[in-house]
């Protein structure tokens, strides 16, 4: 069964048949298996890999630290849930180390990014201090590197 | 009056040694031309992974070069790679090879071969071996002066060599046998059971066994099992194995040889004139391949079963029979409802569909009426091929 996941992950765009041949599974137990992880959530959603550079379109991430206070019963559960909400919050964690969450931001502007930070995230109750990072480069995302990659150096025939 | 020019080879002198001028090019290689001058062409001719080298392995390598690792081994190899193979078959196949006399580091499986065939043939000695079978299996086996002996092998059988079919062709020259399993060109691997009847007859008929396993990582869902690990056969086996396939590391040129002191003391004898060793940088990484590099090779196999399974299933949609391949990153469809001869079939192909493949006869008389296929591609490439020769078929169809 890992072996429908693993095919989906890499390619959303393979169909059960598709996958029932790469993986010799039946194809009805392949449909069944996608249905059954749509709807429990093992399958979030499908998603395209898109170098949004390459449309010229300008894109700001940055890398937001957030030092919290835990509150009582709730931990960081309530506190990171009020910041998920934000859209320009795309991936929100609970991390180990000098601060409690790393919040990945993705704006169009410098602008949209530093006011999100300064007027919504810093000022949360809880919150006691912010360090934003700015990405300058990003080189590999998801494990796509962007750009041209390696390319294929192997002639087209040999031994 | 023609006068001979000095500045020119006066061809008809006779330069060339008869052995060698007598030695077919491989039919592998004869495409080569005709595809460089091609745009569009997808190739299922290779005979290589198309992952690139993992990248520890190749950090490693650059690691040992910045440190100054550029110059000669010891004859036999680095004694750390050595000794990394040693437990590597130990773990592996519960072997037990002492990596001082009973272990040598070539320069490829084919360095390997050309070793163990130059080591044990007198002129006139005998090599069984399959048909089809590998290309370079009977031409180093007439370069070193012996006569390849073939055993037909048919798709009925699964492509399978068997031991009563090796019996009946052992003769007073038969020096050793020579296997390829998981096989190229046809994918097939050997049961157990047959090997086992193989490894019998070696030790009654006194005979050697040459066993080219560097597709011993490449099986899906058969087991690969080691000749040399079958009862009292370490001492006659000719281990050849490398790392080119499993880990893709083809341009590296390691590859190794395992057998009796004996053997590995004359195959070492040579190798030490001719090749000296094999490239340091290689052997740095094999060590890291060994150390480090299961996780790839896992990876790596995953991927080519489901190109596997897609190509097999694809051949068989578009009304060609292909044997179930069970080893290597071959299939070996039957090209038979053509009419075609695999090399016509092949030409046109290419030419009519820009699909390289490499005809089977390219591996034997036996390959006739067959074409070899590397999975080895992106499944991309692979989907298209397939509608590539799904066209092909139809429109060459006879029966």
């Amino acid at each position: 069964m890992k072996q429908i996941f693993e095919a989906l992950e890499k390619d959303a765009r393979l169909t059960p048949q598709q996958i029932s041949t790469m993986t010799g599974i039946a194809v009805a137990e392949v449909e069944k298996a996608i249905k059954k992880a749509e709807k429990d959530r093992t399958i979030l959603k499908y998603k395209t890999a898109i170098d949004w550079s390459k449309l010229g379109e300008e894109q700001v991430w940055a890398l937001v630290e957030v030092k919290v206070a835990p509150q009582r019963d709730v931990g960081f559960d309530a506190i990171a849930e009020r910041i998920y909400r934000f859209p320009q919050a795309r991936s929100v964690y609970l991390v180990s180390g000098t601060y409690d969450l790393a919040i990945l931001v993705v704006g169009k502007t410098m602008q949209e990014v530093a006011v999100f930070v300064s007027e919504k995230l810093a000022p949360l109750d809880t919150v006691q201090s912010t360090v934003t990072h700015f990405i300058l480069k990003r080189y590999k995302d998801d494990g796509e590197v962007l750009g041209g990659g390696e390319g294929m150096k192997r002639l087209a025939v040999t031994p | 009056m023609s006068q001979s020019n000095p500045t020119q080879l006066n061809t008809s002198r006779g330069y060339i040694s008869q052995k060698v001028s007598k030695t077919p090019p491989s039919g592998i290689r004869k495409f080569f031309d005709l595809l460089s001058e091609m745009e569009g062409v997808i190739s299922l001719g290779v005979g290589e992974p198309d992952f690139v080298t993992p990248w520890h392995i190749r950090e490693a390598a650059i690691y040992s070069l910045e440190k100054g690792y550029t110059m000669y081994t010891s004859n036999s190899g680095m004694p750390e790679l050595r000794q990394a193979l040693s437990e590597h078959l130990a773990v592996r196949y519960g072997l037990s090879y002492d990596p001082a006399t009973e272990i040598l580091i070539t320069v490829g499986v084919s360095e390997g071969l050309d070793l163990a065939l130059r080591a044990i043939l007198d002129p006139g000695d005998e090599v069984i071996m399959p048909d089809p079978s590998y290309v370079a299996y009977p031409a180093c086996t007439t370069l070193a002066g012996g006569v390849p002996v073939k055993v037909p092998l048919f798709e009925e059988n699964n492509f399978a060599i068997t031991a009563a079919d090796i019996e009946t062709r052992i003769t007073s020259r038969t020096k050793a046998i020579l296997l390829g399993y998981p096989a190229n060109p046809t994918g097939a691997v050997l049961h157990k059971d047959e090997l086992v009847r193989i490894a019998e007859l070696a030790k009654r008929r006194d005979l050697l066994v040459i066993s080219d396993e560097v597709y011993d990582r490449l099986v899906y869902g058969a087991e690969h099992i080691c000749m040399a690990s079958l009862p009292g056969m370490q001492k006659r086996t000719i281990l050849l194995n490398g790392f080119s396939k499993a880990y893709a590391m083809t341009g590296w040129r390691v590859g190794y040889a395992a057998a009796d002191p004996e053997i590995i003391k004359f195959m070492t004898r040579i190798h030490q004139y001719t090749m000296l060793c094999g490239p340091i940088m290689g052997q740095m990484a094999a060590i890291e391949a060994l150390k480090c590099g299961d996780e790839a090779v896992q990876s790596m196999l995953r991927e080519y079963d489901q190109r596997r399974r897609v190509m097999v299933q694809g051949f068989r949609n578009i009304g060609l029979s292909c044997f179930e391949p069970k080893g290597a990153f071959y299939a070996f469809p039957s090209i038979k409802v053509t009419g075609l001869s695999s090399e016509d079939f092949a030409e046109k192909l290419l030419h009519e569909e820009k699909v390289a493949v490499v005809p089977g006869s390219a591996f034997g008389e036996c390959g006739e009426g067959y074409i070899r296929c590397c999975y080895a591609a992106s499944m991309a490439e692979i989907e298209e091929a397939l509608k590539r020769m799904g066209r092909f078929i139809k429109k060459h169809r006879k029966t």
